[in-house]
């Protein structure tokens, strides 16, 4: 019997969780640290090729990535789908311009700060609580409504921002400059601002993986699995799905603090209900409760819309069938697609 | 011990005109497995509902324990004991037997408010689950994911999971539900067991699993309890064999 | 502030939600029939107005383009259904929203391809451009009588489809139960095809009958249709007569909004803040409504299935 017990528990430890456990070979893990070491030479390798365009390129990628996991959490993993991110993608990045807007200006709503320390952290707990509240009305709807509602919670979030004029209304804010960290570094420079934009990313990422296997991870894959059943074994699951949602919504509003950070620009445009449409999109061509589903999303749905606004002022009507051929061929996404793929060779 | 581990008093339930739930009362001793039987839209599957919190009684009082439980939600009255399979099997297919169990066991020990410890490290979930597992005979395919089962190993975990919460009383809706005989005999053998450690209320259409297992019956028709007694009152009762078992019994 | 303007404000109101009205009906019936959700329905509200657009200028008359957008929509809405969109009834939720999200970006740049990026005007027919004196004092806008009865008249026709015509019956079986329209036989794709381009033609009207009072551009769509959703969560899936008081609790409640809160608001305040804040609060207040509806009944204030 105890022997059983050791030989079932190491064997569920390893096939605990999501798909992403069980390949916990060599293989990624190696292929992870090269992706890793690679992003972390990038700056270098640019600056050496006379392109550090691109490392302001990779690292609105970088941000996405981090939104676009954290809309995972709640979509992929909890199965609530939420079309109103942008409410705390975009709210964040306005916090973080309000709260330094204040300092040169002094309009006096809010103290103003321009250190990272304080600003960032203040973000997410806006967030956090804009999206306590928005999770507690809207998740006492399921389904189509529950949809609707965030959605209709973003618009309402977006419309704030457009008639407040003290901040910008219509037209968005300028940021004088980007946060402060101290340590004699300096955000404004564009590599060190891509390093701890990557440092955030993969300790949200290392994060999201413990949470994702937890206790906590546990019963949100259970509610999005089976929330009658969840209830039935007693789980308060509007509770999880709540906290769920709190979550999600701070680390897009850490996203957002990073985006606005970048641009040292804020405007409605990011509240805007396509700014989650295009959250949604890469998380679910990516990899819907993957892991890694909203990181290879961003990357490919970004890529794509730089290669194709290349090319063609139309770029997002071939987005929008590439995509929908996409849903159509891969319903599981790109990581479901490569899954697929590296099966049949083996076979 | 004089007070009834259930004691239903005068429930009510209506949908619209229909009313499914007629006054209804019922005791369930500590101890004791008390099989509802009825025809299809007796009303059988909404009075569980209404025990188990899924629906809420328009009129009455539901006691468990000598507590009033009736406007409890479901998650509340599984901490108080109470525990509800179904009748379409309702599992978490894409978890393995395991984690299934495990998760319900999760329910019942201490928050899962928690983010950082993996849980598949946590033994003392896993023993327990397993415990149970090896209980109603899935040792074999414990680490398999569920939707992989065939339907009776499904309707044994079912049972399984609810067993997991750790209840006092049992709430079956046709455990029975869809098996083939061999089935059906290994899981009236199962809940002839379990009736050892729960007290258990069984909706169940087949007769012969009732009359094996069933301390008392209680015939509802039309939302009614038109008469309880032990299995032979019940076998003998002029009323209940027209109303209901007609001329299926003709032992 | 005065009774005339009061009754103008009202009118207004009533003119805005019949429009949405037309919009959240087709929403509610793909919605509660088909279980499907369609973020596109707004673009086939921006392609009823750009065909109405073109057709008036074509045919120099507004009631034949306003027909022929009609027809061109509902065929385009048709062709959408029967090509595309019946592959996604039976995926989740979740593909829906992002495959007809596709189907935004793709319509509003064909429709960018076809018509080019600028607005298009379209005048108010001659016969009803003037203002008309209601109330002594109080002038309206006769195109704007004219929306108004448009919209009372279809909801009329809508509510007589819906209640009284055997396929309004399956309609209303459809949306309360699947099984029950299935039992009730016949070709329930062909339904489904036929509820689709009702649902679009419907938009396409509130399309071409708003073309003269609001610019017909890309993306004009867009901010309509949330307020449709909200209209259909508000009045409860699938329940069109939801969807018509949503519709007119909606239209007046961001019509008075506007007009009164500011006024309102300095009653109480400073009228720094007020002005501040009347515009902000006026935008948000229809949101807020709905949240306090959902508050109290998450399934909306009608909702159709049991």
């Amino acid at each position: 019997m105890t022997s059983t017990l050791v030989s079932i528990s190491s064997k569920a430890i390893a096939s605990a969780g999501d798909a992403a456990g069980k390949r916990s070979s060599l293989v990624p893990t190696v292929a992870g640290l090269g992706l890793l070491t690679a992003l972390l030479l990038f700056p270098s390798i640019a600056a050496a090729l006379d392109e550090t365009f691109y490392v302001s390129f990779v690292t609105r990628i970088l941000i996405f990535a981090l939104a676009a996991s954290s809309l995972n959490l709640i979509l992929g993993f909890g199965g609530m789908v939420s079309f109103g991110h942008a409410a705390f993608f975009g709210g964040g990045a306005y916090i973080v311009g309000m709260l330094s807007i204040e300092v040169t200006r002094d309009i006096g709503l809010l103290p103003g700060t321009q250190s990272a320390w304080v600003a960032w952290p203040t973000t997410m707990l806006a967030c956090a609580l804009m999206a306590a509240l928005i999770g507690a009305i809207s998740l006492r709807t399921r389904g189509v409504s529950f949809i609707m509602i965030t959605l209709a919670f973003a618009q309402m979030i977006y419309y704030l921002f457009v008639s407040l004029k003290t901040y910008g209304g219509d037209e968005g804010m300028n940021i004088g400059t980007r946060s402060t960290i101290g340590f004699g570094l300096s955000l404004s420079d564009d590599a060190t601002f891509y390093y701890v934009v990557l440092a955030l990313l993969v300790v949200s990422m290392m994060l999201f993986r413990r949470l994702v296997h937890s206790r906590f991870g546990n019963v949100i894959r259970g509610i999005r699995e089976n929330e009658t059943r969840m209830e039935a074994i007693g789980y308060d699951t509007y509770r999880y799905k709540l906290v769920c949602f709190v979550i999600a919504g701070s680390f897009a509003g850490l996203a957002g603090a990073l985006l606005a950070n970048q641009n040292t620009f804020v405007s409605p445009r990011m509240l805007d209900w396509h700014q989650s449409g295009l959250l949604i999109m890469m998380v679910i061509l990516g990899g819907v409760g993957r892991l890694w589903g909203g990181v290879v999303g961003a990357v490919v749905i970004l890529l794509l819309e730089e290669i194709l606004s290349e090319y063609t002022l139309y770029w997002q009507f071939w987005l929008g069938s590439l995509l929908l051929f996409l849903i159509i061929v891969a319903p599981k996404g790109l990581i479901g697609l490569a899954d697929r793929a590296f099966k049949g060779g083996l076979k | 011990m004089n007070t009834p581990l259930l004691k239903v008093e005068s429930l009510v339930k209506r949908f619209g005109g229909l009313t499914a739930t007629d006054q209804l009362s019922l005791d369930v001793a500590q101890g004791e497995l008390v099989a509802i039987i009825g025809p299809n839209g007796a009303g059988k599957t909404t009075l569980l509902s209404q025990l188990s919190g899924a629906m809420f009684s328009d009129e009455g009082r539901i006691l468990f324990a000598g507590e009033d439980i009736s406007r409890l939600p479901v998650h509340r009255r599984v901490h108080k004991g109470l525990a509800r399979s179904y009748q379409i099997t309702s599992i978490f297919k894409s978890f393995t037997v395991l984690q299934n169990v495990a998760l319900a066991v999760q329910s019942r020990s201490g928050t899962s408010m928690r983010f950082w410890a993996p849980v598949a490290s946590e033994r003392d979930l896993l023993e327990a689950a397993l415990a149970i597992v090896t209980d109603v005979g899935l040792e074999s395919v414990a680490e398999r994911p569920a939707s992989q089962l065939s339907h009776g190993q499904q309707r044994q975990l079912e049972l399984a999971i609810a067993i997991a919460t750790g209840p006092r009383l049992l709430l079956l809706d046709e455990p029975m539900a869809g098996m083939g005989r061999e089935e059906t005999l290994r899981m009236v053998e199962l809940i002839h067991r379990l009736k050892q450690r729960f007290t258990i209320l069984l909706v169940e259409h087949d007769m012969d699993a009732v009359f094996r297992l069933a301390d008392r019956i209680a015939v509802l028709v039309y939302g009614r309890v038109i008469a309880t007694g032990s299995v032979e009152e019940i076998r003998n009762n002029r009323e209940v064999r027209q109303a209901y078992l007609g001329e299926e019994l003709t032992v | 502030m005065t009774a005339t303007f009061l009754l103008e404000q009202m009118l207004n109101g009533l003119q805005f939600g019949l429009m949405l009205f037309l919009l959240a009906a087709g929403l509610t019936l793909v919605f509660g029939i088909m279980n499907m959700i369609n973020l596109a329905h707004g673009s086939l509200y921006m392609i009823g107005a750009y065909l109405a657009a073109t057709a008036v200028g074509y045919t120099g008359s507004f009631v034949a383009g306003v027909l022929i957008a009609l027809a061109g929509t509902a065929a385009f809405g048709a062709l959408l259904e029967s090509s595309l969109l019946r592959r996604f009834y039976g995926r989740d939720h979740l593909s829906q929203v992002l495959a007809t999200f596709a189907l935004i970006l793709i319509l509003n740049d064909g429709v960018r391809m076809i018509w080019g990026p600028h607005a298009m005007l379209v005048n108010v027919p001659a016969l009803v451009s003037g203002p008309i004196e209601l109330l002594p004092g109080l002038h309206y806008p006769a195109y704007r009588l004219v929306v108004i009865a448009v919209g009372l008249l279809v909801a009329l026709g809508l509510y007589l489809l819906v209640v009284h015509t055997r396929i309004g019956m399956r309609i209303r079986a459809g949306a309360s139960n699947r099984e029950m329209a299935n039992a009730l036989g016949g070709n329930i794709s062909g339904l489904f095809t036929v509820v689709f381009a009702l649902g679009a033609m419907l938009a396409a009207l509130a399309g071409a009958m708003l073309g003269p009072v609001l610019a017909v551009e890309v993306g004009m769509g867009e901010s309509i249709i949330i307020l449709a959703f909200v209209v259909v969560v508000i009045g409860g899936i699938g329940s069109v007569r939801g969807a018509l008081i949503g519709a007119i609790v909606v239209g007046c409640v961001d019509t008075f909004g506007r007009a009164f809160l500011t006024t309102i608001l300095r009653e109480f305040s400073s009228p720094t803040v007020a002005d501040n804040l009347g515009p902000s609060l006026a935008s948000m207040l229809i949101y807020i409504v709905m949240a306090a509806i959902l508050f109290w009944k998450p399934r909306g204030l009608f909702p159709a299935q049991a």
